[in-house]
């Protein structure tokens, strides 16, 4: 009895391919810890911050690191360490929900281009194409220009530039899987295109999409660092990374624990956030996993 | 071959309007409008009138959208609202520098980029390899802009070997000296996303069948590498060159700010603080165009490496 469960059972799930994969790669687990790590600094930042890190101290303008301010203090005598940890939460939550907003848009045009065809899947595939001609950078730049630089307005602004990758993503493996039997059988049964889209469709891409997600989410987090730092931040004295690097550019001559530690930041933050999607890429690649 | 570069030619057109009505899209996006934008919320009535007459503003969208296309389209970018010198003008003047610094970082790239892909794949899974990828993961991980204040902080302020900020000067070797640290901020990055396509075009061509023929037959192995393997892997890694093009122009614009080079990059920053839309506008068509003329000229270059493509059309 129980040996018929269990065979009835094995086709149906397969040991998830990710997980063995991070089990095998064990620089994975570098990426994964440092991330971990980062967003718990970013959530608990106001227990573990040494300092307000908006409260300025003229008489400690400018110090260098030492034992009572770990990584020193900006020309407002702000403690840097704690302005980091603060300016975490901004990175992360604009690298974030930027990256949900493209990933939902695109993935949505991009299941439906595929998936309905024809005219509509070339108008969409061709907007696609010309958002990719325009360098991700300064249409950042542009979107964040005209809207005017505000949290949301940042988020927006960056969603628009990681949109198209997701849409193209999405589509190919639509296509792949609206051929497959399991779909075929649900549209003789009658099932509407939005239930065969949503239940048989999107899980089966879903990986795909994932992995673009966190490779995107890293360079959603250097295009806010870039914006901050040519002044298309999140207005000051709120602490970004990119704005604390705008900022500490103007002492680099005498001061440069200003833009190294922040730079430190970014970098690895971009670093673990890389190795992830690297290592989720391998894990869903068939190609790398079975050479292996 | 001809037939399929027209066919390519002729594609790049819609892309191009495509490209120019979502910078008509994007300039409207501006809350109020660009004229209250570009005064301020203080600016008095007429003045405002004044310039949304001169900026057409005052117009149906539909006139304006083809106003935009027809100016657009015979070259005519705008007017600076600051310097009162035309768009290309002022991209004229830059563009050497910018055209320089890409170049120089282009074959940085390709210098460094191309050898260590390949040792990387022939070593694949030793340390050579471990080496090149962690390099590699490091330099794609660098924004643009951090790279350069560390390298600027490195060479510059604490060792004294280069300058801080580029001057002008006649001088070759000064010349170079100014060029060197920004070519090579741009070249590293761009070697790192070369070396990793390298590595994995190099690897699925080192698995096809006829390389093991080619190794059956007693090829020798820097032939083997060299001739029948790395002359194929190229194919996809000039496509690829190709298309980064557009994130070089990008982490150049960073690049030219933090050496306070001459080039786009200031240009933009100019335009961005002097809240100077025409200009805006104006360079997003000039960087989104080279961008599609260069993916275009790939492709063509693509089809003429690879015949296969001109073939199956």
């Amino acid at each position: 009895m129980t040996d018929a469960t269990v065979s009835q059972a094995a086709p149906k799930r397969q040991p998830n391919p990710v997980l063995t994969a991070f089990r095998r790669n064990r620089f994975s687990w570098v990426g994964i810890g440092l991330l971990t790590l980062i967003i718990l600094l970013a959530v608990f930042a106001p227990l573990v911050s040494p300092f307000d890190p908006l409260k300025q101290n003229i008489l400690h303008r400018l110090s260098p690191p030492s034992a009572q301010f770990w990584l020193g203090t900006d020309s407002y005598g702000r403690d840097v360490l704690s302005r980091l940890l603060y300016g975490a939460r901004i990175s992360l939550s604009i690298g974030f929900f930027s990256v949900l907003v493209a990933m939902v848009v695109g993935s949505a045009f991009g299941i439906l281009a595929g998936y309905i065809g024809g005219v509509f899947d070339q108008i969409v595939m061709g907007i696609v194409d010309v958002m990719l001609s325009f360098p991700t950078l300064l249409l950042g730049l542009m979107v964040a220009a005209m809207l005017g630089a505000s949290f949301e307005n940042l988020i927006i602004a960056i969603a628009i530039t990681e949109t198209a990758p997701f849409a193209r993503v999405a589509r190919a493996p639509t296509i792949a899987v609206k051929r497959r039997e399991f779909v075929e059988a649900g549209r003789s049964l009658g099932f509407s295109p939005s239930l065969i889209m949503g239940v048989h469709i999107l899980p089966n891409i879903l990986s795909d999409i994932v992995v673009v997600a966190s490779l995107w989410m890293a360079s959603a987090i250097r295009t806010e660092a870039s914006l901050a730092f040519i002044g298309l931040g999140v207005r000051p004295p709120t602490a970004t990374w990119g704005g604390m690097i705008r900022e500490g550019f103007e002492n680099i001559l005498s001061a440069w624990w200003l833009v190294v530690f922040p730079s430190l930041a970014i970098l690895l933050t971009v670093l673990a956030l890389n190795i992830l999607g690297d290592a989720l890429r391998d894990a869903i690649d068939p190609k790398t996993r079975s050479a292996q | 071959m001809i037939g399929y570069a027209i066919r390519r030619l002729a594609l790049a057109i819609p892309t191009l309007i495509a490209m120019l009505t979502m910078v008509f899209v994007l300039v409207r996006l501006v809350p109020g409008d660009a004229a209250v934008a570009m005064l301020g919320d203080r600016a008095s009535n007429a003045a405002l009138q004044a310039l949304r007459t001169q900026l057409g503003l005052d117009q149906p969208i539909g006139v304006q959208y083809l106003h935009f296309l027809t100016d657009m389209l015979t070259g005519n970018f705008g007017r600076s609202m600051v310097s009162g010198r035309t768009v290309l003008e002022e991209v004229a003047l830059v563009l050497p520098y910018t055209l320089e610094l890409t170049a120089a970082a282009m074959l940085i790239g390709t210098l460094l980029g191309i050898p260590l892909g390949v040792i990387a794949a022939v070593r694949r899974d030793q340390w050579p390899d471990y080496v090149s990828r962690i390099l590699s993961l490091v330099g794609l991980s660098f924004p643009g802009f951090v790279s350069a204040i560390l390298m600027l902080l490195a060479f510059a302020v604490w060792l004294h070997w280069l300058p801080v900020m580029s001057r002008a000067t006649n001088d070759p070797i000064d010349h170079l000296r100014n060029l060197l640290l920004p070519a090579l901020n741009l070249g590293l990055i761009m070697t790192a996303y070369i070396a990793r396509v390298t590595r994995s075009s190099m690897l699925d061509v080192m698995g096809e069948d006829y390389i093991r023929t080619a190794r059956a037959k007693g090829v020798r192995p820097r032939s083997l590498i060299l001739r029948h393997a790395l002359g194929n892997a190229l194919i996809p890694i000039v496509t690829v060159v190709g298309l980064y093009f557009g994130t070089l122009i990008g982490n150049s614009v960073l690049t030219e700010i933090v050496f306070t080079r001459p080039g786009l990059g200031k240009l933009i920053l100019g335009a961005l603080q002097s809240r100077d839309y025409t200009m805006l506008q104006g360079l997003m068509v000039v960087f989104a165009t080279f961008v599609i003329i260069v993916n275009t000229v790939t492709d063509l270059i693509y089809a003429l490496v690879d015949p296969r493509v001109g073939l199956a059309q």
